[in-house]
């Protein structure tokens, strides 16, 4: 058993779920009961889709346990069917209904019914949601995609034929996926090559079926798309572009592997790439930024990205990195030794809280959860990674990949942070009452004054077990004339720095010494 | 936007427990003890039974009784069943409150007659019916209280009303520790609310004019909030899907304060003695269904096109998409709606959606 307030990824089959819900013509039959039709409010609340996710749940109740349940199975899908007459029937059970042992998949194919039906195995207590999308979605691909026609006779211009890719992995419910995909489209079809099929998102079984018809696979969401695009790679001899194109850097690199197994070259896109994030983090201004101290925790794909982005492209200092992608662990462990840390691989909460409140960040990149925890504590914050809260679907185009993808994240990573002058605007005027101890940036005016960091009693044990330090007034006075958003470091500093040392009443002077000390 | 640490916390079964590797109650009592330890203002922790945890038949109530040995004094376990295999969501505030009953301690034989009002309400629901209870000279207790060391006493002399037309088990667990269930209307909208009130007064045998001098101003007020949304929703149709089995109620509030036309009012579930008052009042020609064939609802429902629909979350947008106007059926836990000072806030949750339709212009 784990204990969890939140939960970072839902059960396999909502990852089901949002394959079928982001493909064209497929119904998921669900074996489950009435409780977990709550899942489709993700869809039509939190995504604001328009339309119900194409789900039939079975929903039997406690009295039909010691009974037929696998009848109620049979009756559901076998309606289902008729009422939406998909081109593809998936049929799973949730975690409950995986204890009847009913086997849906046999259930389902004993009734013989006019469609290709897709069974689907969903662990649901050792797989989680980004697991149960990966084998939906490989399971969808290996049951409807044929090899390619033999062409006859070879097309005399085939040399100057234009290459094509399929981009795989956006789903329903993904973190900015309907924008990343309008990106990268454009970006691909501007170097003159062409897509074609985008996979779940929007695809039919007949685009399922000519995957086999492009020259390689994009995957852009390696959680939902690698097992698919391996098996793609195997059979059909597709090769893999995989290299999510998440900020400048990893676009540039996205662009010269595009170009790579399209046979082109990438020079007129570079010289076209109209990117603001490269000047913007040059100006002066952006000087600030230097150092900052950042906690990264999201899927694999964004937390990776993200680090990255912070190191090279921002100029701050990656202090934490961690991602709750089980699956891409080794991955993740390997990028954060590139900053000489140790990843935290977790998908309990309660850990990441602990470590964010360990490794006092002035900012955190993180999920929904991240975002809540950095509440809690005073820091800055910005979501870039499921799971996600209704606000993460902005009505505006938004997306997280490709140039203007690095944009976004330029503006929604640095606006939560005090702006440059603005530090020192703080620092010569506190004693005004604009400007008092409580400001928050001028452009987050809307943030309560009083929400200051505070830890609740039991979490401060790591320092409670030495005796509390004694703080002399001078010290005291000296202390507050720092600025207030650095105060609370410069607290701690002095205090880990006096109590190694066995100093038991901190003076001005000891103030400083840790200043000098801590100085980077 | 609001972001609070939810006063819940999970313990996920993984292929540990299942296989049974772990012992589940050896690690229901270290997560326990964890949770405790993060948070030590917990006085009253629930052990909740999910969906798979009842279909392997975990036994939550030993395992509440031994934490409750363990973590006693500071912190009280109890036990009930909160899974999706049996119950909508409402059920589970039931199974909640009479997980309580059995701990309310016993009133004294020779205590006097006093009456408890059981289903949560907002704090200024409860605080406005204390102060009507007061003036009519009726003693009155809350079930849930504020604070959970607060017990209500009970016993033979105890009579209850309910606020909320779900709570057929915790009605049931009053009923065998000697309490006497006076059966009313719900208190939703002016007359509700009156005709609840009127249900106490009677057991109290309190005369009509002392009673209607007390309620009769208020109830005037509540009327004319009411009237004020009465123009927006008078004579449109009105579509329940079952939700939170406060549909009954809300369809008698809505076709006999606002004028409005109930075409067919679901509910997950109809408890026949609790909500026949209310379903009495309803006009003859409503259809009335009972549990959840949504498929089949959803036709029904767009073959009468009504001007509002009352649904849960998943079918709202989808339903707007169509150009159907809806109301979210969460919206009447959430709200404050109960007693005179919310009917005018209760009717405008009707009218808000189909003023809003009628305002944009994109």
């Amino acid at each position: 058993m784990q204990l969890t307030l939140w939960t970072y990824e839902g059960p396999p089959h909502v990852g089901a779920m949002r394959v079928a819900t982001a493909m064209k013509g497929v119904h998921f039959v669900i074996h489950a009961p009435q409780g977990d039709t709550y899942a489709d409010l993700l869809f039509t609340m939190i995504e604001r889709n328009s339309a119900r996710p194409p789900v039939t749940y079975t929903t039997f109740q406690a009295r039909d346990l010691g009974g037929d349940t696998a009848n109620l199975f049979k009756t559901a899908a076998r309606d289902a069917y008729e009422r939406f007459k998909p081109d593809i029937l998936l049929v799973g059970a949730s975690c409950t209904a995986e204890l009847l042992q009913d086997d849906p998949g046999g259930l389902a194919s004993a009734l013989d019914l006019p469609v290709l039906v897709v069974p689907l195995e969903l662990p649901a207590y050792q797989k989680k949601e980004n697991w149960g999308a990966a084998e939906t979605f490989y399971r969808l691909v290996r049951a409807c995609a044929r090899p390619k026609a033999t062409p006859t006779d070879k097309h005399p211009d085939e040399a100057k034929r234009s290459s094509s890719c399929n981009i795989l992995g956006p789903t329903a419910l993904g973190f900015r996926h309907r924008d990343d995909v309008t990106e990268i489209r454009k970006l691909i079809e501007s170097l003159g090559v062409k897509v074609n099929c985008v996979a779940p998102l929007g695809a039919t079984r007949d685009d399922l079926a000519r995957l086999s018809e492009a020259d390689f696979n994009v995957v852009l969401y390696p959680e939902v798309a690698e097992t698919a695009a391996r098996w793609l790679q195997r059979t059909f001899g597709q090769p893999m572009l995989r290299m999510p194109p998440i900020g400048v850097g990893a676009t540039r690199q996205f662009i010269e592997e595009l170009a790579r197994l399209a046979n082109i070259t990438p020079n007129a896109i570079r010289a076209a790439e109209n990117c603001r994030l490269p000047w913007y983090s040059q100006s002066v201004d952006s000087n600030y930024l230097t150092g900052k101290r950042v906690f990264v925790f999201g899927d694999a794909t964004h937390a990776i990205a993200a680090a990255r982005i912070c190191h090279r492209e921002l100029g701050f200092s990656v202090v934490g990195l961690g991602t709750y992608s089980r699956e891409f662990a080794r991955e993740v462990r390997d990028v954060a030794a590139e900053f000489g840390l140790e990843a935290l691989i977790t998908d309990d909460y309660l850990e990441v809280e602990t470590a964010i409140q360990e490794l006092h960040p002035e900012l955190v990149l993180g999920s929904q959860m991240e975002r809540h925890i950095a509440k809690r504590f005073g820091i800055a914050s910005a979501v870039i990674s499921a799971p996600m809260h209704v606000q993460d679907f902005p009505a505006r185009y938004s997306p997280q990949m490709g140039f203007e993808g690095a944009n976004v994240l330029f503006d929604s990573w640095v606006h939560p942070l005090m702006m440059g002058l603005e530090e020192h605007l703080l620092t010569m005027f506190r004693d005004d009452f604009e400007f008092n101890d409580a400001s928050t940036p001028s452009h987050l005016g809307h943030a309560s004054p009083t929400s200051k960091p505070a830890p609740r009693k039991n979490e401060e044990s790591h320092a409670g077990t030495q005796s509390p330090l004694a703080w002399e007034a001078d010290a005291e006075n000296e202390l507050k004339k720092i600025p207030f958003f650095v105060r609370g470091k410069a607290r701690r500093n002095t205090e880990r720095y006096a109590a190694e040392r066995g100093v038991a009443t901190v003076t001005r002077e000891t103030l400083y010494d840790a200043k000098a000390y801590y100085a980077r | 936007m609001i972001f609070a640490e939810p006063r819940f916390a999970t313990a996920i079964l993984d292929e540990r427990d299942l296989a049974g590797l772990a012992d589940a109650n050896d690690e229901l009592d270290r997560i326990v003890a964890r949770l405790l330890s993060r948070r030590p203002d917990i006085k009253l922790l629930f052990l909740v039974g999910s969906c798979p945890s009842e279909v392997i038949k975990l036994d939550l109530a030993r395992a509440a009784s031994r934490l409750s040995k363990i973590h006693a004094p500071s912190t009280r376990v109890l036990n009930y069943s909160g899974s999706g295999i049996e119950t909508t969501f409402t059920q589970g505030e039931d199974a909640c409150l009479a997980s309580l009953v059995p701990e309310l301690p016993a009133q004294h034989l020779s205590s006097a007659k006093s009456l408890l009002v059981v289903g949560s309400l907002a704090d200024v629901v409860e605080d406005q019916f204390r102060r009507i209870f007061d003036q009519l000279g009726i003693p009155v207790h809350f079930l849930p209280p504020r604070r959970a060391e607060d017990l209500p006493p009970i016993g033979q002399n105890t009579y209850f009303l309910l606020a909320q037309p779900f709570l057929g088990e915790t009605a049931k667990a009053l009923e065998e520790r000697g309490a006497k269930l006076l059966p009313s209307m719900m208190p939703l909208g002016a007359e509700g609310t009156t005709e609840w009130l009127r249900a106490a007064a009677i057991a109290w045998k309190i005369p009509d004019d002392r009673f209607y001098g007390v309620v009769a101003p208020l109830e005037e007020r509540a009327r004319a909030a009411v009237k004020r949304r009465e123009p927006t929703v008078s004579r449109k149709s009105i579509f329940f899907f079952p939700d939170s089995q406060l549909e009954p109620a809300l369809a008698r509030f809505v076709s006999r304060e606002l004028s409005m036309r109930p075409i067919e009012v679901g509910s997950p579930y109809l408890h026949r003695q609790h909500t026949a008052i209310d379903i009495g009042r309803l006009p003859q020609d409503v259809v009335l269904s009972e549990g959840q064939d949504v498929e089949r609802q959803i036709d029904r429902c767009r073959k009468a096109d009504p001007d509002i629909v009352v649904c849960g979350l998943g079918l709202a947008n989808p339903f707007e998409a169509e150009g159907l106007t809806t109301k979210w059926s969460i919206e009447f836990l959430f709200t404050p709606i109960q007693g005179y000072e919310q009917a005018g806030d209760l009717a405008e949750l009707f009218a808000r959606p189909l003023v809003r339709r009628a305002r944009l212009e994109v």
